[in-house]
């Protein structure tokens, strides 16, 4: 990347040269619908389901007709959810977890209007679940468990597996959100127990607008969107062929990549979080550090707000993102911060660095030595900061009025 | 992501009168629960004259905020405490060219953190007169607590009535379901059901009160306003039928088959309704005809 240094891959990837290659095709001369029966369609179907083959070799999901395309993860999760509620129309009760994506957690919320029963896990101060507590929630009056594999924000790793065999021994569905593992895990579906999972496209260097559905061969089912016949009638809506043939690229990049994430964006990574915590006093990482994504690193600093840091550091070239409650749009502090019980001085100043394969050793000394006179400067200006430390007893020291 | 004007950028990237004030007397710690921001004032106050000689300032906080403390220590210093406290939330945004409405709380931190600097001078307790809730309508930054406390207030019970109290909801309408919670709320305490398709007030019945009889006259009336402007053209209208909110009128002259008598009748059927106070159509003397012979 020759403009800046981007960081920020948990939100969104570049596409891959090669990626954008495979799809220009079908931009043009590869126009046909794919339902069509004459050359044109004809065509593009042939990509559609080599497209499929490779998903399917990504995720080691045991048939290719349970990869269902979608729009986004938004939808896969959507659709995963309340197909379970539709299908099942006597359980009444959903377990998920507190940190989840606000494509998960919204949803529930609303559900709750309709209804429902929504179980919401809690995790500790390093954004572990406790088991124990899912174990007694499974019952037969759960329709699905709905259980994010990587956390976006902490980079934390829930043990889906496991939590997905507990499910299926009670007899319950299990969705996971995993639109931040595939790609910088190795998954193999067909020996897990999980029944469905959503995929994001473009946080694995394919374009935005296009997602994934695994949908567990023998799962019931409903549809979210009814219409055509389109992927075997269970996602209605002529297929963005153009994505979908990128989306295969990305996935067969991934699978090479994989061992390259696992080392080298995991040193990168290990480089800057080790960079900065030796330079930076009074700041720490947050979630699990032995238990996480290889790319990503989330560090609170202490007594200042991560909108200034991001400002800052973005005028420098460097793109990274806050659970800031000013970052998040809604001026609402980052729900995941807030779950881990991280005091409010460092959940303000939380900024994570997530890294791709794109990005270099050389990029990420830069950081190491952009970041450190960033927090010293935004320190002189904040009022539990003086000579140098926090002032003793910061909270005491400095207790405004709130309003 | 916020649309930052290049005038908060600039106090954001080099603030003025950062830091804590030496000899301040005057000390405003204040808060805002909506973000978790703070902000520290120190002011100098002369005893004698009451002038503010120095102002500053530390805030925890995100860009926005700090550009606003910036601001706000520029605006006051040199002004007697009286004039300083007339400054409003408002001044300090217009100062930075304005804040994105999910950021006017900024400002507002500005102006408390100055009232509770000042009460602190004098020796009195601030209380805050002011509590913020969760943004609900962006177009016009209105939070819950305003709509809820205007709802309870004023008994209402439609968004309409809460966008005409507010202006929430008179933007985007993205808010339109987050305003009728509130109101399922506030109505549920009050007795009451919220019913999604009660209309604001009454409306007024689209009739005009007159007879068969002076409603003919009237129309006609309406017609000779405008058969200048019409002859004028070298054309004219004729009044055929008038039957209930339809009335027909044939156009003769150089208005017949005119490309513009579409337009006409539009401008007609305008006077007539203005002139009338009821919704009525006006219709080309053919299309009588073709109703009749179907029937309708």
């Amino acid at each position: 990347m020759a403009d800046g240094i981007y960081l920020d891959n948990n939100a969104t990837t570049m596409v891959a040269p090669e990626v954008v290659e495979a799809m220009l095709p079908f931009f043009t001369e590869q126009f046909g619908n794919p339902s069509s029966l004459h050359q044109f369609g004809d065509k593009v179907g042939r990509a559609l389901k080599k497209a499929r083959k490779q998903v399917q070799a990504l995720l080691g999901a045991e048939h290719d007709s349970e990869i269902i395309f979608t729009s986004c993860g938004t939808e896969s999760d959507s659709t995963a959810i309340l197909s379970a509620l539709k299908a099942q129309p006597e359980r009444k009760e959903i377990i998920t977890t507190v940190v989840e994506h606000p494509a998960v957690l919204t949803l529930c919320e609303q559900l709750e209007k309709d209804g429902y029963i929504v179980h919401y896990l809690k995790v500790d101060k390093r954004g572990r679940l406790d088991i124990q507590e899912y174990y007694d929630l499974l019952s037969d009056q759960v329709a699905i468990v709905s259980v994010m594999w990587a956390n976006n924000e902490s980079g934390t790793l829930f043990p889906v597996e496991e939590m997905a065999e507990m499910a299926r021994s009670a007899g319950v569905m299990f969705h996971t959100d995993a639109v931040q593992a595939v790609g910088k895990l190795p998954i193999d579906l067909k020996e897990t127990g999980i029944d469905m999972l959503s995929l994001s496209g473009h946080k694995l260097h394919a374009p935005k607008g296009i997602g994934v559905l695994y949908l567990r061969r023998g799962v019931r089912f409903r549809p979210l969107l009814r219409g055509g016949h389109q992927e075997r009638g269970r996602r209605a809506g002529t297929e963005n062929a153009t994505s979908i043939v990128g989306l295969g690229k990305a996935c067969e990049m991934a699978s090479e990549a994989m061992e390259f994430e696992k080392s080298f964006v995991r040193a990168m990574r290990d480089r800057l979080e080790q960079g900065i915590l030796s330079q930076v006093s009074h700041c720490f990482v947050t979630g699990d550090p032995n238990n996480r994504l290889p790319n990503t690193c989330n560090i609170a600093f202490e007594y200042i707000e991560g909108e200034a840091i991001l400002l800052l550091l973005n005028k420098m070239g460097i793109a990274a993102s806050s659970g800031s409650a000013c970052t998040s749009g809604s001026l609402e502090p980052s729900h995941v911060m807030r779950a881990m019980d991280i005091p409010f001085t460092a959940a303000h100043g939380s900024v994570r660095f997530s890294l791709s394969r794109y990005n270099t050793m050389e990029e990420i000394e830069r950081v190491i030595e952009a970041v450190p006179p960033i927090v010293e400067q935004l320190r002189q200006l904040s009022p539990y900061w003086a000579d140098g430390g926090p002032v003793e007893e910061p909270e005491k020291a400095f207790a405004p009025k709130y309003a | 992501m916020w649309d930052y004007s290049e005038k908060v950028k600039e106090h954001f990237f080099a603030p003025r009168n950062a830091g804590a004030v030496d000899g301040a007397n005057a000390v405003g710690d204040v808060g805002s629960l909506s973000c978790g921001d703070a902000l520290r004032l120190t002011l100098k106050v002369d005893p004698e004259s009451e002038t503010i000689l120095d102002a500053g300032f530390q805030t925890f906080g995100c860009g926005s905020a700090i550009a606003s403390s910036s601001a706000l220590t520029e605006i006051i210093k040199g002004m007697n405490i009286d004039a300083a406290l007339q400054v409003s939330n408002q001044d300090i945004a217009d100062y930075l060219d304005g804040l994105p409405p999910e950021k006017m709380h900024c400002s507002v931190m500005g102006r408390e953190a100055l009232q509770a600097a000042v009460a602190n001078y004098r020796g009195e307790e601030w209380v805050d007169d002011h509590e913020e809730g969760a943004l609900i309508c962006k177009c016009f930054a209105v939070d819950a607590v305003m709509i809820e406390e205007t709802i309870r207030a004023n008994d209402l019970s439609t968004v309409e009535e809460v966008t005409n109290y507010t202006k929430a909801g008179g933007g985007c309408s993205a808010c339109h379901e987050g305003i009728e919670e509130i109101l399922m709320k506030v109505m549920d305490e009050r007795g009451e059901t919220f019913d999604p398709t009660a209309v604001a007030g009454e409306i007024k019945k689209p009739t005009s009160g007159l007879t068969n009889l002076q409603r003919m006259k009237r129309i006609e009336e309406l017609l000779e306003e405008i058969r200048p402007n019409l002859q004028r053209d070298h054309g004219d209208v004729e009044l055929v039928e008038v039957d209930g909110k339809y009335i027909y009128v044939k156009m003769i002259g150089a208005c017949a088959g005119c490309q513009m008598a579409s337009t006409t009748l539009g401008g007609i059927q305008q006077h007539l309704a203005e002139g009338l106070g009821e919704f009525i159509q006006v219709l080309p003397a053919e299309e009588l005809a073709r109703r009749a012979a179907m029937g309708a």
